[in-house]
């Protein structure tokens, strides 16, 4: 008792494995119901095989649904992000660093719902491969047994019978054990998942992320167009719009900026061209952080900012 | 000797390679006892990648049992517990 090597725990002192092993088997055993006759049981057996069967492709079927409202909900996050990084430029162009903040903020908010998104998909992912593969393994195994058991029928002898049908019993309870388990593991994950998700509908219904034009809740384009429908500043703010680009291309991209653009609006205010390309045409979309540098200083870009650029690649 | 890595499959281990695995078997024990989340990791993954290493699959439609099953790779220390106990598996 004081010798060195411990005593002390007996679940834990003891092996891991073979006390898994030993809970897992005599849980196994009591799931078997056995019948009078050995046959019986064998078709009994064979019955739950193929409700645990069903069970797990329902299972996989349930995590791949799952999957797929976080990929839609990506989607939707990520085509969000995308306007209120625009609405941004859009704001910025006008001079309204204000509105530019506000949206990049709920633009800083979408960007880190989206990585809590990918993470949950590529956990799902992984679950319904596990599941596809454990499903595929039980699969094999019913085969087996159901020609096992078709063998031990046809040359039944009371004697044998017994032997026979606990080594196929214990090998394929094992297997429904463990695949029994995925399920309910997966399960579990799923339900989680979907509480998430949940909460992340509620969100984007709450309008916290929300921008898309049109909707009453979307406060910066509201503000944006109440802006607009001033007089001059709306002539400004289309011309803005259109040396921009904006409303082309959803996308922010490295392109050439030369400054030009920023001093343009200037220039030619009297011009009322809404959304016209530039006379150059050749005027690519221009990153958010060449704008403000003459209009508003660079405090007006946040420093989740710079990153941008590159990971649009 | 067939292991089972629970949501895995069953693989045949050498006996020769059972000691190692015993060392690994016995870090993950004491790891759950002292409850140390990190080492158990570390200790579970290590006994998996052990059993991997030394093992070959054991055919699908095989019927046969495993002398060792070990718990999902990544099953946290409270899951595992529960599978030392009598609570922790379900049965469908």
């Amino acid at each position: 008792m004081e010798a060195g090597t411990s005593t002390k725990g007996t679940a834990a002192s003891m092996s891991v494995m073979k006390r898994v092993t030993l809970i897992f088997r005599s849980k196994a055993n009591k799931a078997l119901d056995r019948m009078e006759d050995p046959r019986e049981t064998l078709d009994y057996s064979y019955q739950r095989q193929l409700e645990m069967l069903q069970k797990v492709r329902r299972g996989v079927a349930d995590v791949a649904t799952s999957r797929k409202r976080v990929e839609l909900q990506m989607n939707q996050i990520q085509q969000q992000s995308n306007k209120l990084e625009k609405q941004a430029r859009d704001a910025l162009g006008a001079g309204r660093e204000d509105l530019a903040r506000e949206a990049l903020t709920r633009r800083s908010s979408a960007q880190s719902q989206l990585s809590d998104l990918q993470a949950q998909y590529a956990s799902l992912q992984a679950e319904e491969e596990k599941l596809t593969v454990a499903s595929q393994r039980l699969q094999s195994k019913v085969d087996a047994f159901r020609t096992r058991k078709e063998t031990i029928k046809a040359t039944y002898t009371a004697a044998e019978a017994q032997t026979r049908i606990n080594e196929a019993f214990s090998g394929i309870s094992e297997e429904m054990g463990d695949v029994g388990m995925a399920i309910q593991r997966a399960e579990d994950k799923t339900a989680q998942m979907q509480a998430r998700a949940g909460a992340i509908d509620e969100l984007l219904a709450s309008g916290a992320l929300e921008d898309v034009s049109g909707t009453p809740r979307d406060d910066i384009q509201a503000e944006l167009d109440r802006m607009g429908a001033g007089n001059d500043v709306e002539l400004e703010l289309q011309k803005l719009r259109g040396e921009l680009g904006s409303g082309s291309t959803p996308e922010l991209e490295a392109g050439s900026a030369d400054g030009s653009a920023a001093s343009t609006p200037h220039n030619n205010a009297q011009a009322p061209r809404p959304a016209s390309p530039p006379p150059n045409g050749a005027q690519p979309t221009i990153p958010a952080s060449d704008i403000p540098a003459s209009d508003v200083g660079q405090s007006a870009i946040p420093a989740s900012e710079p990153p941008r650029t590159g990971d649009g690649t | 000797m067939i292991v089972r890595i629970l949501g895995e499959g069953q693989l045949s281990v050498d006996d020769a390679a059972a000691a190692g695995l015993n060392e690994l078997d016995t870090k993950l024990a004491d790891a759950i006892e002292r409850g140390d989340e990190a080492e158990f990791r570390r200790a579970l993954k290590a006994l998996a990648a052990g059993v991997r290493a030394a093992g070959t699959p054991v055919p699908p439609d095989s019927l046969q049992p495993s002398e060792l099953i070990l718990p999902y790779e990544d099953a946290d220390l409270a899951e595992v517990r529960k599978m030392m106990t009598d609570e922790g598996l379900i049965h469908g």
